[in-house]
């Protein structure tokens, strides 16, 4: 009776998430690749008929929102790596016992909802707003000058929009480095460059990285900044699909976008994990 | 474990350095904390000087600031006060990436992303060493420490005793004047700790390099040391070979610290020449070399090792230190019986008795028994 328990727990214990992922993650992604598959219009109604064209059309329609979806993650990606590092840096090596405060502080705004703080930049960034509105009486930039509607601002919302996630694997990451390694670098002649090359920056690493997947992947398929913050010319492929489903109402259409989308982003990060998952990437840093 | 190389042995050998200029020295040496708006003194004026060469041990209970002045000698504290002096250059203010020593940490602190070769090279790599010298060289020292066919390891894939080792070559391998050891065999256990023991001592003969050992171990300190200081409270207490340290502790700290000690203290009666007798009760007189300062009526403090003392019921003659009192425990060890002995004042005495002849005893809990000793045996304590 205990075995039997013993060996029914693990699958007991996993059943409330299973059962979670089941109903609301599997059961719509067969459903979108039903729709993805299908044709018609909403008026008289849709059937499954293999039609591949929604995906053919839909690459071809919208490959630049694709192309440029992609290049608004990656370059927004690039700048949390950036802005994140030293921020995850000096809470972990500096904060001292204030820590958690520091931590605290750079979630504060993110109490606020995803669409109000993106709303909340856009006033700021307003072409009178209260950046450009004093420098433009001040004249120190022209009066057309504008900074909403360019890419931009779409790249800077989708970077701070999700800066946490990228800061707090980093930030782990370092948390879990123990001083005395640090110490025994310097103690074998690495000064504070070679300290940091050798080994705080492979030693990041694992945070980088699943600070890469936590952000490239939410900002690259995100709809919300460039709906707010961009121009017509801004157009990620997230907005694509969300016309398609709630405009037009072109489901097959919109659910092979979402697929495209959804099989680029895994290719993407499998590529990216055979590159920098593995410990080759460790063996280079120690020479 | 193999025997190190001809050219190993030389290839590890230091720069010729005088002999007569200490391989470290601390002069005078403070280090202040503040903590919680508090100004702690860790080390409260340290002054010592480490002998080219030398297996040299700081020793003393945790908090005694013995880590604090190893990591004073390798840089990573700066001092309040005091100069530290490597082979009588002023390094005080150089930092340790600079410093001619290398550290073996006391959770060995190996580079966790790094296989052993690299943990190994890292030293050599910083100082630019070529290629072919740092193959040499590293092969040579994983030698030494018994791990060649082990290089591709990562730290976490091996055992305590393997970690230890690769810390230790990862720090030989450069061939520091000095190797500074902080508890190093602390996380391991004991049979481990005892093997290592012996072969640190065999890798230091063999490199000849000075090596520091920081420790709260006595037993591995006595083992181990050419000299030992003994530290308590941010102070040096005594600074001797290990044999003085046991034999003749020189103050209350270090007797109580090292080994089982009987302290006891009386009031000297009668001082001629240099010798002192004190009367604890009526039938006890005990005799203890003086150095002159001491006159009668003075209360001193003295101790005396519990295997140096002979119990016996009959009272025993000679010009012996004797002393009168119950026994109240004994304790059978094997090798020898423990005695515990409680004198007319309440002061109680450990006597240990060799199970050299037969396994009686030569008392029981509630004799009445006679303690007695060489006076040589037993010290004033400062």
């Amino acid at each position: 009776m205990n075995r039997l328990r013993a060996a029914l727990t693990p699958y007991a214990l996993i059943f409330p998430g299973g059962l979670w992922l089941a109903i609301f993650f599997v059961v719509p992604t067969i459903v979108m690749l039903s729709l993805s598959l299908q044709s018609g219009d909403v008026v008289n109604g849709f059937a499954f008929t293999f039609n591949w064209h929604s995906y053919v059309d839909g690459i071809a329609n919208f490959h630049d929102q694709i192309i440029r979806s992609v290049l608004y993650g990656l370059a927004a990606t690039v700048i949390q790596i950036i802005v994140g590092f030293p921020v995850a840096y000096w809470i972990a090596f500096r904060g001292g016992s204030r820590k958690s405060v520091y931590l605290f502080l750079l979630l504060l705004p993110f109490l606020v909802s995803f669409v109000l703080r993106t709303i909340s930049w856009q006033f700021f960034l307003s072409d009178n707003g209260l950046l450009l509105g004093p420098l433009k009486s001040a004249g120190l930039v022209p009066q057309d000058f504008h900074i909403l509607a360019t890419s931009v601002a779409v790249i800077g919302g989708l970077a701070y929009n999700f800066l946490p996630f990228m800061v707090l694997p980093i930030y782990v990451a370092l948390e879990r480095i123990d001083p005395r390694v640090l110490e025994a670098a310097q103690d074998l002649y690495a000064g504070r460059t070679q300290t940091f090359l050798r080994v705080v920056l492979p030693l990041s690493m694992p945070g980088v990285f699943a600070g890469v997947l936590m952000t490239f992947v939410p900002a690259t398929s995100d709809y919300v900044n460039a709906s707010v913050l961009g121009g017509t010319g801004n157009t990620m492929i997230g907005n694509v699909i969300q016309n398609q489903f709630l405009v037009n109402q072109d489901y097959p259409t919109a659910s092979a976008l979402s697929f495209t989308l959804m099989a680029l982003l895994l290719v993407g990060i499998f590529v990216y994990a055979r590159a920098l998952g593995t410990d080759d990437v460790l063996e280079v840093a120690a020479r | 474990m193999t025997e190190i190389q001809a050219g190993a042995g030389a290839a590890v050998e230091a720069a010729p350095v005088s002999q007569d200029v200490p391989a470290i020295e601390l002069d005078n040496v403070v280090k202040e904390y503040v903590s919680h708006g508090e100004v702690v003194r860790a080390v409260k004026g340290v002054s010592l000087a480490i002998t080219e060469g030398e297996f040299f041990s700081l020793l003393g209970p945790s908090g005694c600031g013995k880590t604090t002045s190893m990591r004073m000698i390798a840089g990573f504290e700066d001092p309040t006060g005091g100069v530290v002096r490597l082979h009588g250059e002023d390094v005080t203010s150089v930092p340790p990436n600079k410093r001619d020593v290398n550290m073996v940490f006391q959770s060995y602190a190996l580079f966790p992303h790094m296989n052993v070769w690299d943990n190994v090279a890292f030293g050599l790599r910083r100082r630019k060493v070529p290629d072919a010298e740092i193959r040499r060289r590293v092969g040579e020292i994983l030698e030494v420490v018994d791990l060649v066919g082990r290089e591709k390891r990562r730290p976490k894939e091996m055992s305590g005793g393997q970690q230890q080792r690769v810390a230790l070559a990862r720090a030989l391998v450069n061939r520091p004047r000095a190797l500074l050891l902080d508890e190093p065999l602390g996380a391991l256990d004991l049979k481990l700790r005892q093997a290592m023991q012996i072969e640190l001592k065999r890798i230091q003969r063999e490199v000849g390099i000075t090596f520091v050992y920081v420790t709260h171990d006595q037993g591995e300190a006595l083992t181990m040391s050419d000299r030992i200081a003994v530290m308590n409270d941010g102070l040096v207490e005594q600074l001797a070979e290990p044999r003085e340290i046991y034999e003749r502790p020189s103050t209350k700290f270090v007797a109580g610290f090292i080994g089982t000690s009987n302290l006891l203290s009386g009031a000297v009666q009668t001082v001629s020449g240099d010798t002192a007798v004190l009367a604890l009760g009526p039938s006890d007189r005990i005799v203890i070399p003086v150095d002159g300062t001491v006159s009668a009526g003075d209360t001193v403090d003295l101790t005396v090792r519990p295997e140096k003392i002979t119990i016996t019921k009959e009272q025993p003659a000679g010009d012996l230190s004797v002393v009168r009192g119950t026994v109240s425990e004994v304790v059978y060890l094997g090798t020898y019986n423990s005695y515990l002995v409680v004198l007319a004042d309440g002061a109680e005495i450990t006597v240990f008795e060799q199970n050299a002849h037969d396994s009686t005893i030569t008392a029981e809990r509630g004799d009445t028994v006679w303690l007695s000793w060489q006076p040589r045996h037993s010290y004033e304590l400062r």
